[in-house]
This record gives C-alpha cells, sequence and structure tokens, in this order.
C-alpha cells in the first residue's frame, strides 16, 4: 500500500517544484536565525533570496557532524527553547554527543514519514509492532513508535535487551511486526529455537530493520529463520531518525522522503556532486524541519542513487544499502562508535593516551566490542587489585561515553600491531 | 634490608614466561624465589633474582613490561609455628600484606613479603629479632 501516493508518486517535475519552494523557505529560515550558516553564506556571498530552485543546491555550503559538535548543543536551533518539544542526542566524535532538537511539527512529520516507511512494508492498523530499539535519546525507539502510532498499528514498546522477556512479548501478545536492529533479529530467531519454539509459533510476518548496516544475504537468513519479510529502514538522528528513507516490497533500494529531505551524492574528496548511479557520500538537505535544519549535512555513509521509476510505482528517488563509510565511524548493536571517543576516555584517565585496539567481532549474530589497552610506565602496578582497578575504571568510563558495554583488556606494551609507527586502531572481524 | 623484586606484567599467551626465563638465563641471572598470580587476561610474575636491575633492563629491552617492587625477605625456623610468629608480630603492629610467597627446605623457610609500608615491616620485624635477608646475601643463594 501507498500512504500518501499523491507525495510517493508525484511527477518529478512537481516534487521539483515543491523542493525548490521549500528550500527558499529553510535557506530563509537559516540564514535570519542561526548565526553559523549566515556567515557560510556570507562568505559564498550568498543572501538567502538568491536561493530558488533546487537546482542552486550545490552552491550552498555543507554542514559536517565538526559543525554541530562545535555549536554543541543548541547553536544550530532555529526556535526559541519554547518551541522546542524534543531532544536527542546520538554519539559524537569525541566526549560530547550530537544534538538535535524538535518542535511538534517536526515530530509529526517524523511521524508520518515512518508510517510511509512502516506503510511500504506493508504493516496497517491491525497489526501488532513490537519495537525492540533502544527507547531514549536513541532515535531508534521513539522514531518507530510515533510512526507506528500514525499508522494505528498495537505497539509493544519492549526497548532493548531482555531477550527472555522479549520472545514472551512476542508470542503471547500475538506481534506480527518486530522492529530492530538486523543482528538483534538474528539474534532473537536464533534464541527462539534454543526456547524449543517454533517461528510459525509466533505471528510475526513483517520485520522492518535498520540502524545499522546489512546485507541482501542477512536479509534472506533473518527471513528463513523468522519466517517473515524483512525490510531496510534507513535514518540519522541529525536528518530526522529512522525514515529517512524505506524499502518497497521490489527491495531495489530504500525510497528517499525528497518531499523533506533533499539527497545528493558527492565525491567526500572533491565534494563535487556525482551523477546518480556512481557511489559516494550521502548528502541531505532538510527542507521542512523547524527546529534544526540542516543544509547539506555530510552523512558520510557511502551510497548510490537511483532516480528511475520503481515497480512499486512510487518515483522517490532511490539509495542503495549503505554498506561502507567514508570516516571511521563503527556501528556496534545499533549504536555509532567512533574510535575518537575511546581514545577521549583513556586520555582523560592517565596523561599520556596508551596505545589501544578496538576489536569488533560478531558471536552468535551479536555485535561484540573488545578494546586492548597497552599497559605503559603511567599506568603499572605490580599488584593485581589496582590492575583490576584500572581495568574496571576503563569498563566504567568506556561504557558510560559509548553507551554500550565493551571487553576490556590489559596489554602487554608494543603488543599491538603499528603500521608505519601508528598502532592499528580498529579490527572488525565482521563479514558483511 | 629492602630486597628490590622484579615484577613482570605478563598478557595471557603461551610462551610468554618462558621467553621472560630464556632472556634471564641469557643474561646469567638466577632466580630465587618466583609467584605468578593471574587473572582471566594477565597475570604477574613477581620474581626474586640475583641482579634486579640488570634484569629489568634486559627485559625491557626485549619489551617486557617491568617494574621493581620493594620487599622484604624472611628466614624463619622451618617448623611449625614459624610463619605465625612473624605475622602474628606483623598483625599486633597493624600492618596489611599485599601479598607473599614462601617455601621451605632443609631446615629453612623463607617468605616474601609486600606490604604498602615496607620501611614499618622491618622495622617492627627487626625489633623483634625477626631475621630479614639482604640484597648481597640473596645474590650469594
Amino acid at each position: 500500500m501507498i500512504l500518501y501516493p499523491e507525495i510517493e508518486c508525484a511527477d518529478r517535475q512537481q516534487l521539483h517544484d515543491l523542493q525548490s519552494k521549500r528550500l527558499a523557505e529553510t535557506v530563509k529560515r537559516v540564514y535570519e536565525n542561526v548565526p553559523f550558516y549566515r556567515n557560510k553564506f556570507k562568505e559564498k556571498g550568498i543572501e538567502p533570496g538568491d536561493i530558488k530552485s533546487v537546482d542552486q543546491l550545490k552552491d550552498l555550503p555543507f554542514t559536517t557532524k565538526a559543525d554541530l559538535r562545535d555549536n554543541y548543543p543548541f547553536g544550530l536551533f532555529t526556535v526559541p527553547q519554547t518551541d522546542v518539544v524534543r531532544i536527542h542526542a546520538s554519539s559524537g566524535t569525541t566526549g560530547k554527543p550530537t544534538v538535535v532538537g524538535y518542535t511538534r511539527r517536526d515530530i509529526e512529520i517524523w511521524a508520518e514519514v515512518v508510517a510511509r516507511g512502516l506503510t511500504m512494508a506493508g504493516v496497517d492498523k491491525d497489526d501488532t509492532i513490537q519495537i525492540s530499539y533502544g527507547y531514549g535519546a536513541f532515535t531508534g525507539g521513539l522514531g518507530l513508535h510515533y510512526g507506528a502510532e500514525k499508522v494505528g498499528a498495537t505497539v509493544i514498546p519492549s526497548s532493548t535487551g531482555n531477550t527472555k522477556k522479549q520472545i514472551q512479548f512476542m508470542t503471547d501478545f500475538n506481534a506480527t511486526v518486530l522492529a530492530c536492529t538486523p543482528s538483534y533479529a538474528a539474534y532473537l530467531g536464533e534464541s527462539l529455537l534454543q526456547a524449543g519454539l517454533s517461528p510459525s509459533e509466533t505471528k510475526l510476518r513483517i520485520g522492518v530493520f535498520g540502524a545499522e548496516p546489512w546485507t541482501n544475504e542477512m536479509r534472506l537468513q533473518i527471513e528463513n529463520l523468522l519466517h517473515i519479510k524483512a525490510y531496510d529502514i534507513y535514518g540519522l538522528s541529525e536528518i530526522i531518525g529512522p525514515g529517512v528513507s524505506m524499502e518497497c516490497e521490489c527491495h531495489c533500494g530504500n525510497h528517499v522522503c525528497e518531499d523533506h529531505f533533499i539527497p545528493e551524492i558527492v565525491d567526500p574528496e572533491t565534494l563535487e556532486v556525482l551523477p546518480y548511479g556512481e557511489l559516494g557520500e550521502l548528502v541531505f538537505t532538510t527542507i521542512t524541519k523547524e527546529a534544526m535544519p540542516l543544509i547539506r549535512y555530510r552523512t558520510r555513509d557511502l551510497t548510490r542513487l537511483y532516480p528511475e521509476k520503481c515497480a512499486c510505482g512510487r518515483t522517490l528517488v532511490r539509495m542503495e544499502k549503505c554498506l561502507s563509510r567514508s570516516d571511521d565511524m563503527l556501528i556496534i548493536r545499533g549504536v555509532n562508535v567512533f574510535p575518537s571517543q575511546v581514545e577521549a576516555v583513556l586520555m582523560e584517565m592517565v596523561e599520556t593516551s596508551p596505545h589501544y585496539q578496538i576489536i569488533v567481532g560478531r558471536e552468535n549474530n551479536l555485535d561484540t566490542l573488545e578494546i586492548r589497552v597497552e599497559i605503559n610506565e603511567h599506568f603499572w602496578s605490580d599488584s593485581i587489585r589496582e590492575l583490576e582497578s584500572i581495568r574496571r575504571r576503563i569498563d566504567h568510563n568506556i561504557t558510560s561515553v559509548l553507551g554500550i558495554s565493551a571487553v576490556i583488556k590489559l596489554v602487554e606494551p608494543h603488543s599491538i600491531e603499528r603500521s608505519e609507527g601508528k598502532a592499528k586502531r580498529v579490527i572488525d572481524n565482521r563479514t558483511l | 634490608m629492602i630486597i628490590k623484586q622484579l615484577s613482570v606484567f605478563l598478557e595471557d599467551k603461551s610462551g610468554r614466561l618462558t621467553e621472560l626465563t630464556r632472556i634471564l638465563a641469557e643474561n646469567d641471572i638466577n632466580i630465587t624465589a618466583l609467584s605468578l598470580a593471574e587473572t582471566a587476561d594477565y597475570g604477574i610474575v613477581r620474581m626474586v633474582v640475583g641482579r634486579p636491575d640488570l634484569a629489568k633492563e634486559v627485559l625491557e629491552d626485549a619489551g617486557f613490561s617491568v617494574g621493581l617492587t620493594d620487599v622484604v625477605c624472611l628466614r624463619m625456623p622451618d617448623k611449625p609455628g614459624g610463619l605465625y610468629s612473624a605475622l602474628r608480630i606483623l598483625a599486633e603492629n597493624n600492618v596489611n600484606i599485599d601479598y607473599m610467597y614462601a617455601f621451605s627446605n632443609n631446615g629453612v623457610a623463607l617468605a616474601v613479603i609486600r606490604a604498602a609500608n615496607i620501611d614499618q615491616v622491618i622495622d617492627v620485624l627487626q625489633q623483634n629479632k625477626m631475621q630479614l635477608i639482604s640484597q648481597s646475601e640473596i645474590y650469594q643463594i
């Protein structure tokens, strides 16, 4: 089913005009309210009235995660606090989180785009949807929640963790839709079997999975495991959260909600716009956001865009699944992790940052995170008690900064492999 | 009467302790006492050796993480109550022991003792006529 056919199947020229109108409004909005953008536009000699068409998007300045950090926490908001009804936060590259705000209308639009996506996957008001994304500052849980309510489905806000309870909810409350990270879906599927239950004993029929990269092979695996049809949902909190784009039954890429978010693909080195079909960095401009619109935000996700009309009838541009990035961000159990966050924690604890290595793996479909820290003269002890206290302190600080737990291992100096004198920071043993 | 104990951090991987003893052997350094404390991921090997400064240097050159820790080495009669009489004195003087390791043979028992305030340990034991071994004696053992 198509929830908003007039938009989702719109004539491309009509969409172009709508985008142009909304882009002009957004440019005016940020110019008038955000000193950061006003300065950037002035540097480029752009007055708000100059931008009349979406074709001029390429002339506008980029926004990066570093810009969000520099304007922490509310420097990019265009509205006073009284109009902000929600704040979400995700991982920043260092100690400070990336903060986003929403007006009441932003929340409504967010619910609408998620509802559009859920409908695309076949969810309707007769469904019961178990939302096993984290609820909280992370946008996954609440984003799906509002969208599912908008559709009129019955929501089970089960959040993450406690697999036993998840399975109990799923079976006892007759969940028909599961929304979570794809790796957690696979894990739940195997836990179900281990509990002696067959997937046919559940009512599950649809999976809406996102927040981490996954392949088509993984999709087939999860579909077989849970006896469902699985769909990819894409989003990032900076743009709105989940619902920026969503896969339809054709599985030929995610349809981007272009009436709210304009995608571009740029060369991550030269920042030149690349034509449709070429692999590059995905950039979004939000054109309806009120609280915190972003101009040409560099997502660091690498993908391609396809403009051809889809067999499902939708004309919205499709983006390929994002499987790699142009920066060093890791997605572990759906949580964004930057190696620099680990470094910042260690720096804070000992004067000279010790050499460390992040090792990511996957066991029983769940991501594992191990951080090896070389002991050095700044934190050396021949007492096990003291070494363990150091290890526990690192463990505690890493968990509170990253938002996920890690196994901390103390290792001998120089045991971490170096290339050209620099320790290799990240080893990702997961295969996609 | 302070003895410099060699403490070495060892990752839990096979061959590390062998490598350590090989380096000491090649440098003609004798080990008088050794204890190995382990956790799930790593261990600390503590040793009383003939030439601790040289041992530290050659082990560090080989990439080991080495520290020298002040300990005392107590000589006791090898008979029931030998250790008790020493520990009772320490307890009565409120000295907490961080760790120790001991061995006895042929009528002589030796205990290596580590405490936060090592000077206090020495004072208390000597005042009570306990026999401590000096670094030079160790070298001769």
